[in-house]
């Protein structure tokens, strides 16, 4: 399997540096902003948001997790996938969620994370921060924050690490076989 | 851990690894969040029929798997098969493919014969679980039991070592040979308490320590089950009397002063107030029964989305005709 | 008539400890003559033109007709689990020449009228010799003692109440006491009901295991011990059924050593398994008594050595689908064992746990004497029943192809060494394997 590197530790910093601004600047401040990160990743980059953003503003915001799982529109077709963490700080109502996640792809993980997050109530509104967007869309389904572009061909798997789970920071993107079925499989 | 969960049916705890009961314990925990929402219902399992085959009376349990199924979104439809009705020239094959034919995801099966459902798993290609078989065995209460302990005590891990005593009827009680099993398997030491009338030969091969005198069993205990007694037993001989039977084997508050402070009592239900369980101890601060209900319905619903929630051995739940290449497109029309 | 000659096979008879190469003459449906093999011996080539036919058996073995004393015919009444036909085919086609079947049927074969359908439905069919057994006790009730000498005189051979013991022990005395006046046996089915219990497997870890509700081996011991005493008292003739436990061989042992009038008999179900087969439930091992323990099949394996147990009988017992695909505890007990008793018991021979002397005489002399029959042997004068087995002929019990309607069978995929390919009855080849 080929590899390469195409963001680094430095480069994934400043791209979160530039959202957590972005985030701020679009919402005009941090009031009833709250921070869902989509497990693994996508959790620990919205940590890493909070606490950029509490650098800039001094605030700490409402950070967790949904776990977009049992909401998938392809459970039948793999194997039984493991339950993540689900962590709803404060109430949703009326509240604007930053939905966070490390790549964004097909769209069908944050289809299935919006709906989540409406079982749990009624949000002002959903915005989306994602560290990379990798193209090939499947449902119209755009991102508010983008930390970096990076053009895939189908057959190729962007992965981001992050020392919290796997002991580096960066985007790689690998070369996969399978690469159609591989696709969303987090 | 292995990610997956590949396995058919769930027909008792003996045929479960160490890892497939953390597994299914682990999304308990998680479907327990799901419970305290205030829309209690994911979609998961949409489009997916559960029947709930009861040919014994029960409330609990089936209301139970109904309620998991349905929080699920799956449809769930309950039979209850008199027993009377049973002997109509129809075996049991007739009727699994019967079932089968109205093409279920799932039957949970109740049963007063030991077997069943392991008889009917291999009539059926759809999964088959055991909601409790004769005498055998009672999955699904020993896996709500485990979680139970594990969740008052902070971690499944903590089960390891962990002392559990088991009173009552044991020879005719499929919750007690579950959990023997499935405690043991999990590191804790199982120790049945009863008269001799009530514990059957070879009972320690599953797992455990016999000891028939109570008052000294307690002692040591990290946790207290105790097993209905029913009353019929008395003509078979089984105990000479409610009183005496109470008196030796009924937990009140003067045995559990022996016991240690922090003990957990359980109990699968419906209790037998003042004769296995004294009304102090059974609404007492030591008592995790109702906390065994409601996760009752977690590990239910861990159940149903482990066995129908992915696909099996190759072959998705989803469609069983869709080849690997156009799983995609296929979906999208 | 033609004369028939069965020659160079090794003959082995052990009601005469013959065991050698032999050329057996049949005439008239009896047994002419055994001569030492000998080429100078045997009949001319036109001596066989004019009226012998030469059955070449080198290589193969001869032995007396099989007999299963312990068969379940079904018939009349529960036609469509078995027939007479269908089961004296499967008799044959296991080499059995003679089988005795149960009174289990309905009705109930309490007298004459029945014995004689079940007489003349098996001499009709000229396969094997049916000799019916009768009921103690009317309809199987316990109470009241059947008309003994008219079932003796419309042919049957033997008394049982199979399936149910005789509870009440006045009566059980009283049956082997007038049938001692009749010289017949009385068989027991021995089991002590309330220690039975609803029971479904044996008691033991495997039942706690599987959560089946166990039959104690005392169930059995406790009735054995009644039924031999009785017999020692009255001085009738005891055959006690399908012996499954260590603690009756024990009891059996002690009063054949005293010399009480007691046989015994062991299936072959109970020779190779044990209670360990139940595991998944599947009914084709639920049969009474029940599968037991490793200890008790050891010892019932000695037993055969030791002539505890004297014969070796199927209790052949067709089940259809209604009463087997269904739940463990509802389903009925029995297993099918005429085709398969042979080939599975010669797994003993071949494991040198018994000989085959052993083997063949617990199927020929013993069996016989039990009854009182003149069967057996392979004495000049004799009726010809002969089986002709090749041991090296390796087949696989496949139920599918079973001459018996039952498909209920334990042994199902089991690769046997040693079968009948020839079963001989008077004289006449009634059943040859097609090769």
């Amino acid at each position: 399997m080929n590899s390469k590197s195409v963001m680094d530790s430095k480069a994934i910093d400043r791209a979160l540096a530039r959202i957590a601004h972005e985030i701020i600047e679009r919402n005009k401040g941090t009031e009833n902003l709250v921070l869902l990160g989509i497990p693994t990743r996508g959790s620990h980059l919205a940590k890493r948001l909070q606490a950029k953003i509490d650098m800039i503003e001094g605030v700490s915001l409402p950070t967790g997790a949904v776990d977009a799982t049992l909401y998938r529109d392809d459970l039948g077709m793999k194997e039984t996938q493991s339950l993540k963490e689900m962590e709803i700080p404060i109430s949703i109502e009326g509240r604007v969620v930053i939905l966070v996640d490390d790549v964004l792809y097909t769209g069908r993980t944050i289809r299935a994370a919006m709906n989540a997050l409406m079982d749990f109530g009624r949000p002002l509104s959903i915005q989306l921060a994602v560290l990379v967007d990798r193209g090939h869309r499947e449902l119209p389904i755009k991102a508010d924050y983008v930390g970096k572009n990076i053009p895939t061909a189908p057959d190729e798997d962007v992965k981001l690490h992050l020392e919290e789970v796997d002991d580096a920071n960066e985007v790689v993107i690998q070369i996969t076989k399978e690469g159609l079925c591989e696709k969303e499989s987090k | 851990m292995p990610d997956t969960f590949n396995r058919k049916d769930l027909l008792g705890i003996e045929d479960l690894s160490v890892e497939e009961i953390v597994k299914i314990l682990g999304s308990a925990a998680s479907f327990r969040e799901v419970a305290e929402r205030d829309i209690k219902k994911v979609p998961t399992l949409r489009g997916k029929t559960i029947i709930n085959l009861f040919y014994e009376p029960s409330t609990r349990t089936r209301t139970s798997f109904e309620i998991a199924a349905k929080r699920m979104s799956a449809d769930a439809i309950n039979i209850a098969v008199a027993s009377s009705s049973i002997k109509k020239g129809e075996t049991l094959k007739d009727t699994a493919l019967n079932l089968e034919a109205m093409s279920p995801d799932c039957i949970v099966v109740r049963h007063g014969s030991s077997g069943t459902p392991q008889m009917l798993a291999r009539y059926l290609k759809c999964s088959v679980i055991n909601a409790g078989d004769g005498l055998h065995e009672h999955p699904s209460q020993a896996l709500l039991d485990m979680l139970t302990v594990s969740n008052r005590l902070g971690g499944i891990e903590k089960l390891d070592g962990l002392r559990i005593l088991i009173v009552g009827d044991v020879a005719h009680s499929r919750v007690a040979r579950s959990n023997i099993l499935g405690f043991s398997k999990m590191g804790a030491h199982v120790t049945v308490c009863g008269p001799p009338t009530m514990i059957p030969v070879g009972i320690e091969h599953l797992g455990c320590d016999v000891n028939h005198d109570m008052t000294a069993a307690v002692k040591d205990a990290d946790v207290v089950m105790m097993l209905r007694l029913q009353l019929e037993r008395q003509a078979a001989g089984l105990f000479p009397s409610p009183r005496e039977y109470a008196k030796l084997y009924g937990l009140d508050s003067l045995k559990l002063k022996r016991a240690k402070k922090d003990v957990i009592i359980l109990h699968p239900g419906p209790i037998n107030r003042g004769l296995e369980i004294s009304p102090e101890v059974a609404d007492g601060p030591w008592s995790l029964i109702l906390e065994q209900v409601a996760n009752g319905l977690a590990v239910r619903m861990a159940l149903f989305y482990l066995l129908l929630g992915g696909v099996k051995d190759g072959i998705s739940n989803a469609n069983k005709s869709l080849n690997p290449d156009g799983v995609r497109l296929l979906n999208l029309r | 008539m033609k004369r028939l000659l069965l020659k160079g096979g090794r003959v082995l008879d052990p009601s005469r400890s013959v065991d050698g190469l032999y050329d057996v003459i049949v005439f008239g449906g009896k047994v002419a003559s055994i001569k030492a093999s000998d080429d100078q011996a045997s009949p001319s080539e036109a001596e066989t033109d004019a009226g012998w036919e030469g059955i070449d058996c080198a290589g193969l073995l001869i032995v007396p007709g099989l007999i299963d004393i312990h068969t379940h015919l079904r018939e009349p009444g529960f036609e469509y689990k078995e027939t007479i036909k269908t089961g004296t085919e499967a008799a044959v086609a296991g080499g059995f020449t003679t089988i005795l079947c149960m009174a289990n049927t309905e009705p109930i074969n309490d007298n004459g009228s029945v014995s004689r359908f079940i007489v003349r439905q098996g001499h009709d069919l000229k396969l094997a010799n049916v000799l019916p057994i009768g009921a103690v006790t009317t309809g199987f009730k316990g109470s009241q003692l059947t008309e003994m000498a008219e079932l003796q005189e419309a042919g049957c051979v033997a008394l049982s109440d199979d399936g149910l013991p005789i509870t009440d022990a006045a009566i059980m005395r009283r049956a082997l006491e007038y049938a001692k006046g009749l010289d017949l046996t009385v068989i027991s089915h021995a089991e002590e009901p309330a220690l039975v219990a609803g029971g479904a497997m044996h008691e033991g870890d495997v039942s706690t295991r599987l959560g089946l509700k166990g039959i104690p081996s005392e169930a059995e011991s406790v009735m054995v011990a009644r039924d031999v005493l009785l017999s020692e008292l009255t001085g009738g003739k005891l055959h006690v059924a399908h012996v499954s436990t260590k603690g009756a061989l024990d009891i059996i042992r002690e009063a054949k050593k005293r010399g009480v009038n007691v046989t015994a008999e062991a299936s072959p179900h109970h020779l190779m398994l044990t209670d360990h087969a139940v595991s998944d439930y599947g009914t084709e091992f639920k049969m009474n008594p029940p599968l037991r323990a490793g200890d008790d099949r050891a010892a019932l394996r000695a037993a055969i050595k030791d002539g505890t147990i004297d014969t070796i009988a199927t209790d052949h017992a067709p089940h259809s689908s209604i009463e087997k695909d269904v739940e463990f505890d509802s389903a009925a007990n029995g297993v099918v064992g005429l085709e398969t008793s042979l080939g599975v018991v010669l797994r003993l021979v071949d494991k040198g746990e018994l000989t085959l002397a052993e083997v063949i005489r617990a199927m020929t002399i013993n069996p016989a004497i039990a009854m009182g029959l003149e069967k057996g042997t392979l004495q000049v004068g004799r009726d010809a029943d002969i089986t002709i087995i090749d041991l090296n002929k390796e087949w696989t019990v496949e139920p599918e192809n079973f001459k018996t309607k039952g498909r209920n069978t334990p042994f199902a995929g089991w690769k046997l060494k040693g079968r009948a390919i020839r079963t001989i009855v008077g004289g006449r080849t009634v059943f040859e394997l097609i090769a």
